[in-house]
């Protein structure tokens, strides 16, 4: 028995050393980015890399504060405008994404109506293609309804990129669960709205918690549509990224990777926040109780 | 209070799962549906909690036509085969959910929760979670929630199903225990026909929608009104074999021919004496009422042991002689041999005549 222990004890260290390795591998670039955030200009490109260096918070100063080119003085740069865009427009669309995903969840897993999985594909469908099929449809609709460069406009676009994402999740998860708990409230005396939100969601608040999460990701990065749908006041992070590779002295690189690592952390912060659930959920149903 | 149904149907798109049956509960009364899977027994049981619409007839609780209310009007306490139990709460608070519906004042609900977990000895798991608990726990706390309130009547889905043997004979006792002391109608579904026959008051016996006999335990298992029922309630199961009727001797003596020749002259029920001779009929004979003798005999048939299974104080030998498959139970004692030519006797009265229309041929 003892014996037997000690061999899974080795296992398990052979398989934290593989983990952590190709955890490495994967996480390096994200290390760099970071690394480069601190460099100094010439730090950054010099050749070959240097991993040890005097940090500099330089870069920093650079993303909220801009040289003006006239005289001494330096004035703000929009960057906390941009990042407010970014938490307010993917928070928003995401949110309301999972709350009408849940919705509909539910009742295409309680409910199912004659021809329940033709729509479930349907809704599946918009995500088969490259957005970028529809784009000029989609730019032509947002010049036409006056929505282009609102917030309304490319919130409304990304809860409906999410949506479907949401649906087919939460709906996985509803399904999951033992419609017998559902009946037995109802016999209990269980209004519909008390089997709903007492019962059903407090089983899935894990996987809502993963939807969440990973619909964040998506809408966080999201780059195309907030280029040509936004303006000047609700420009997102990484547009307003792809405007600092211009300009006539060149890629800055400090200051692009200084963007980055700010623009991580907020990914960061919910991840760990919601930790625990996202594992939950994301194992949710691959393990058969 | 009692429960009746009427007429009742459940049909799903092309599929008709529960066929027009009549069936009444009496007050205090156990019931129980059985029957294989697929029987519509399920289907009826969510029918009368309102968990599925009837497609047409009437659910009658207490005298109020109940078809129009939903599973919370109905006021019918139902336990679920898988328990149901909330997982989010403790114990005490499953018990307890059924109550805050009725607008109980909280140290009435902790009274009755105190009550109830005593009866079914649940205080020291009180504080847990659904998912810490074992299966007989479960068990008894998905039967402490339904009994907790004052319902109009009992509902049980397979109560047992998930318990192993041991726990299964236990619980099947305290089930009982409860249940006498509820006073209501109770219907109690179950595939287990040894769990209806050890609980019930009445057995409701149905097969694809259609109730096929109702009736007491004894009365189900002495007199089954056709050849499902006779086929369907006894281990091991009866023995069915296809006979042409030969003659009568007075009232009640008749003589068989068996396929390949055997004739067998035994006592049978007056009714018989109005089939027609050479009519065509099932006899049935329990394993039990077969007894092994040393010689041939008129009122028995021969054959060879094909299979011998040990069950303890038993044993049963299945007999086959080619033609009639026979299975015989008898002390565990008696000398048997795999491959033996042996004669068996059918016990006097114990033989069942079914039809060619499958119902039991038998005066009332």
């Amino acid at each position: 028995m003892a014996a037997r222990q000690h061999e899974i004890g080795k296992a398990g260290w052979g398989y934290t050393a593989v983990t952590a390795v190709i955890s490495l591998i994967y996480f390096f670039p994200v290390l760099w980015i970071i690394l480069t955030a601190f460099k100094t200009r010439t730090d950054a490109l010099a050749i070959p890399p240097k991993l040890f260096f005097t940090p500099t918070l330089e870069n920093f100063k650079g993303v909220f504060f801009r040289q003006s080119i006239a005289g001494g003085g330096s004035q703000e740069t929009e960057f906390l405008l941009y990042f407010f865009n970014s938490i307010f427009i993917a928070g928003t669309s995401v949110l309301l994404a999972l709350i009408v995903g849940t919705l509909a969840a539910y009742a295409f897993s309680r409910h199912p109506l004659k021809g329940n999985d033709t729509y479930l594909f349907i809704i599946l469908t918009t995500r088969m293609m490259p957005p970028i099929v529809v784009i000029i449809p989609i730019f032509l609709m947002f010049r036409l309804t006056g929505l282009a460069g609102s917030y309304w406009g490319i919130i409304l676009l990304y809860t409906a990129f999410n949506i479907p994402f949401s649906v087919w999740l939460v709906k996985s998860f509803f399904d999951e669960l033992n419609p017998e708990i559902e009946d037995a409230a109802r016999m209990d005396g269980a209004a519909e709205g008390r089997v709903f939100f007492g019962m059903c969601l407090p089983q899935v608040l894990a996987g809502l918690a993963a939807t969440f999460v990973f619909g964040l990701i998506l809408t966080w990065n999201e780059f195309l549509f907030a280029l040509l749908l936004t303006g000047v006041d609700t420009r997102t992070v990484p547009v307003a990224m792809a405007r600092t590779l211009g300009g006539e002295v060149g890629v800055d690189y400090g200051l692009l990777a200084a963007i980055v690592t700010l623009f991580l952390i907020p990914i960061f912060f919910v991840t760990f926040l919601l930790q625990n659930q996202l594992l939950r959920g994301v194992t949710f149903g691959t393990v058969k109780k | 209070m009692t429960i009746e149904l009427s007429q009742l149907t459940k049909k799903f798109a092309a599929l008709t799962a529960v066929d027009a049956i009549d069936l009444d509960v009496g007050e205090g009364e156990v019931l129980c549906l059985l029957g294989p899977s697929g029987c519509g027994k399920t289907t009826t049981l969510r029918m009368i909690a309102g968990l599925e619409w009837a497609t047409s007839g009437d659910i009658t609780l207490g005298g109020r036509r109940v078809n129009d209310l939903s599973a919370r009007e109905r006021n019918v306490a139902m336990s679920f085969q898988f328990y149901a139990l909330y997982p989010s709460l403790t114990v005490a608070e499953n018990l307890a959910y059924p109550l805050h519906a009725e607008g109980l004042s909280s140290s009435q609900i902790k009274a009755k929760v105190a009550e109830t977990s005593r009866v079914l000895q649940l205080d020291p798991i009180l504080e847990r979670r659904p998912g810490q608990l074992a299966e007989g726990e479960k068990q008894r706390v998905a039967v402490g929630r339904s009994i907790i309130r004052d319902p109009n009547c009992f509902l049980f889905d397979e109560p047992l199903s998930r318990l192993d043997v041991q726990l299964r004979e236990e619980m099947r006792g305290e089930i009982k225990e409860v249940l006498q002391g509820l006073h209501r109608p109770t219907v109690i579904v179950t595939h287990d026909q040894l769990e209806a026959l050890t609980m019930a008051d009445r057995i409701s016996v149905m097969r694809d929608g259609r109730i096929e006999q109702v009736a007491s335990p004894h009365e189900i298992f002495q007199q089954p009104a056709n050849l499902f029922v006779a086929g369907f309630i006894g281990t091991p199961a009866m023995n069915l074999i296809p006979a042409t009727l030969t003659g009568m001797d007075g009232e009640t003596n008749a003589t068989f021919a068996l396929e390949g020749g055997q004739t067998i002259a035994i006592t049978v029920d007056p009714a018989v004496a109005r089939l027609k001779h050479g009519a065509t009929v099932t006899l049935g004979i329990r394993p039990r009422n077969l007894d092994i003798v040393h010689e041939d005999v008129s009122d028995g048939l021969s054959s060879v042991i094909d299979i011998i299974e040990p069950m303890g104080a038993e044993t049963l030998a299945h007999l086959n002689d080619g033609r009639h498959d026979l299975r015989v139970v008898t002390d565990w004692r008696t000398p048997l041999e795999e491959g033996d030519r042996v004669h068996v006797r059918f016990q006097p009265g114990a033989v069942h005549v079914f039809g060619s229309d499958q119902q039991a041929v038998r005066s009332a």
